[in-house]
């Protein structure tokens, strides 16, 4: 496991997303080799708060990607375990996640893989916890009665199976699951934990995250930032690898 | 109108890096436009996996709804309430011109003419789509004949009338057939107005008024909507008689009811304190007009508006005098003393101080009335789109760049200079530096 600690919201999320640019432009997609970025999914289509409108408003809108290269768990559809097989379907046929980048709930959850799930699940519906509908809440006017129960989500040996993976994890609400995550035991009550037996893992996280962790694992992980900020400085840019091909020597750092 | 049939095949245009007023505010999105109205991407995205088929750089501009200006009485020469053989091409060519001002629709006006006039005019101007040929005729703004000698404004005395004798019928016989007609100003104070204001808004016309605030506030109740431009050609404000203008706070109107007045803000009708008064008392309300003349895009000098003459001087217009002018038109002022405005002069004033309607274009008046007022930019373009749209109830497709609507709108720079307009998502017009 790679811990990035930075010391605000707004330099991990910087941090990641320079990660996330970087490993896609080395991995060099082409028409016929797709970069397969790999997110937690759920909520009904047609609502504003779903899914599909958070990931327009802040994703797709905002880039050139093609609609016939995003899939999105569909939260209405007539059968859902069909649904939910065929999407195993559709990302094997991509030729798997590169790199799936998530969060963590409070309760140590991957995507709506809530405590007890089994770390070998695939993506199925799954019956929310009552923790994940108080913190859906906020997206409901408040209302407990319209957050939705249940959702979509890919399993725990779904996510375990991308090339890498990425946490993203901020403030002090998450500290505790965080340190369930990296330094306990592997356990289906904090599903995160799961990635400890994943070759490549990144978590990425602000300060106030470490709050549960031991000093000596912070301090430790600080030490290595030196060498972990090589991962995210500039690339050539895909656009004009023509003329920049010489740095393609930079390797990647790994465990 | 515009194209239902094949609208799904048909290009999808998308407007990026620009600022687009919507719901109030600007905000940094894209537009996205295929046939003739404005498209919701994220259903395009996810429902028919479609992207754009080109996109346009807006160079960082504001994109906002077109200005829809409600009270125009003419311009470029042309009078819209002289009865010519072939007033089609007069409406025409105003409506070509008016795209440079970044006005989209708008309602032609005819002022207080002699029936002859109406019958043949009206029948002339029908409801019309814009596009490249001129902004759209959203229908006739009718003003006069039905309103009050004390206050007529420019309006001649000799062919004002009243509708006591027969009410609606009084109405329609001197109109004519009211198909073409959108909007009618009349003075609420004249005998059984009450009956004609119930008649014309079943019709679905907007009933607009000049009146004191008593017979206003009656009115409003029986369906009337707008006040014609504020201030002007009424009683002014007294605290004891605050006149039509009290109805901008009036608590006698019905629940939920907006009330709109137009407003000419080019610098002279109305004095920038007032703007403001007006602006905050009740800004939803606010209505920008122009209520041009025919002199609007022409230079100084003599021009005719109805059955008047009228003189020009820089960005003001006024009733001409009865006499002929003593100075003659090639001889010099008598007042050597450069000064403005030179009707404060009494040597340099000639004819009368009446003023007579406005010669500054649509967008002149967006960027005083933002001046004066100190309004917020949103605000400015809202007075001159989307309440007009609202007062003639049709802020579903005009006046606003929510998905559905009319894609009619202009591209602003940030002093809110018209670079562009577009109508149905096409270029109608364009400023030449922008120009390739």
């Amino acid at each position: 496991m790679k811990l990035i600690i930075l010391e605000h919201y707004s330099q991990a999320s910087e941090w990641a997303a320079k990660y996330i640019r970087n490993r896609i432009i080395q991995f060099n997609p082409g028409p016929e080799k797709y970069f397969t970025l790999g997110l937690p999914t759920g909520l009904p289509r047609d609502h504003p708060e779903s899914y599909h409108s958070f990931m327009w408003n802040n994703f797709f809108k905002h880039i050139d990607i093609h609609p016939e290269n995003t899939h999105i768990l569909d939260g209405n559809a007539v059968d859902l375990q069909a649904e939910c097989d065929a999407f195993e379907e559709k990302i094997k046929a991509a030729g798997g996640i590169e790199l799936f980048v998530g969060g963590i709930g409070p309760d140590g959850h991957i995507a709506f893989n809530e405590p007890g799930s089994s770390l070998v699940s695939r993506t199925r519906v799954k019956t929310l916890a009552m923790d994940t509908i108080l913190a859906n809440a906020r997206f409901f006017d408040g209302e407990l009665t319209k957050v939705p129960t249940m959702a979509l989500t890919v399993g725990v040996g779904t996510v375990m199976d991308a090339r890498e993976v990425m946490i993203l994890i901020t403030g002090a609400h998450k500290a505790f699951a965080l340190y369930k995550a990296i330094e306990e035991g592997v356990n289906h009550m904090w599903t995160v934990s799961a990635f400890q037996q994943h070759p490549r893992t990144v978590f990425v996280c602000d300060e106030d995250a470490t709050l549960e962790l031991k000093v000596k694992t912070v301090k430790y992980f600080k030490g290595l930032m030196l060498v972990h900020n090589k991962l995210v400085d500039p690339l050539y840019s895909i656009k004009e690898k023509e003329t920049e091909k010489s740095q393609s020597s930079k390797k990647p750092y790994s465990d | 109108m515009r194209g239902e049939q094949g609208a799904a095949g048909a290009r999808v245009l998308q407007f990026t890096n620009c600022r687009i007023l919507r719901g109030g505010k600007l905000l940094r999105e894209d537009l996205w436009v295929r046939g003739g109205r404005i498209l919701d991407p994220e259903k395009l995205f996810f429902e028919e996996r479609r992207v754009a088929d080109e996109r346009r750089d807006c160079g960082g501009r504001i994109l906002a709804p077109g200005f829809i200006d409600v009270q125009i009485n003419g311009g470029f020469g042309v009078d819209f309430s002289q009865a010519t053989e072939d007033v089609g091409s007069g409406v025409a060519l105003v409506a070509r011109r008016i795209l440079s001002h970044g006005v989209t629709s708008f309602c032609p006006t005819l002022v207080t003419s002699p029936p002859e006039v109406y019958h043949k005019v009206v029948p002339q101007i029908p409801v019309k789509s814009g596009g490249p040929h001129g902004a759209g005729v959203l229908g006739l703004h009718l003003e006069g004949p039905f309103i009050s000698r004390e206050k007529r404004g420019a309006h001649p005395e000799a062919h004002l009338r009243s509708f006591e004798a027969d009410a609606f019928q009084d109405l329609l016989a001197t109109y004519g057939p009211l198909d073409n007609v959108r909007i009618v100003t009349l003075a609420p104070e004249l005998g059984r107005s009450h009956e004609v204001i119930r008649a014309l808004t079943a019709r679905g016309i907007c009933v607009s008024l000049v009146a004191d605030l008593r017979a206003a506030e009656d009115a409003v109740w029986s369906g009337a909507t707008f006040i014609t431009h504020l201030f002007n050609a009424m009683l002014p404000f007294h605290h004891r008689d605050p006149g039509i203008v009290g109805l901008l706070t009036s608590d006698r109107l019905p629940a939920g009811r907006c009330i709109f007045y137009g407003m000419i803000a080019d610098g002279t009708h109305t004095n920038p304190a007032a703007l403001r008064i007006a602006h905050r008392a009740h800004p939803q309300g606010l209505v920008l007009v122009t209520d041009a003349i025919p002199a609007l895009g022409l230079g100084n000098g003599r021009h005719t508006l109805g059955q008047q003459e009228v003189e020009v001087d820089g960005l003001t217009a006024y009733v001409a005098g009865e006499r002929p002018d003593p100075l003659g038109p090639r001889s010099q002022p008598a007042c050597q003393v450069a000064h403005d405005p030179p009707r404060a002069c009494p040597l340099c004033s000639q004819g009368t101080k009446t003023l007579s309607g406005s010669i500054a274009p649509m967008d002149v008046c967006v960027r005083h009335f933002l001046q004066a007022t100190g309004c917020s930019m949103e605000s400015a373009l809202e007075a001159a789109s989307l309440h007009p749209a609202q007062l003639l109830g049709l802020e579903k497709s005009k006046g606003t760049l929510d998905f559905g609507a009319d894609a009619d709108f202009v591209v602003l720079d940030d002093s809110l200079h018209v670079q562009a307009t577009y109508i149905s998502g096409e270029l109608v017009w364009q400023a030449d530096a922008a120009r390739q």
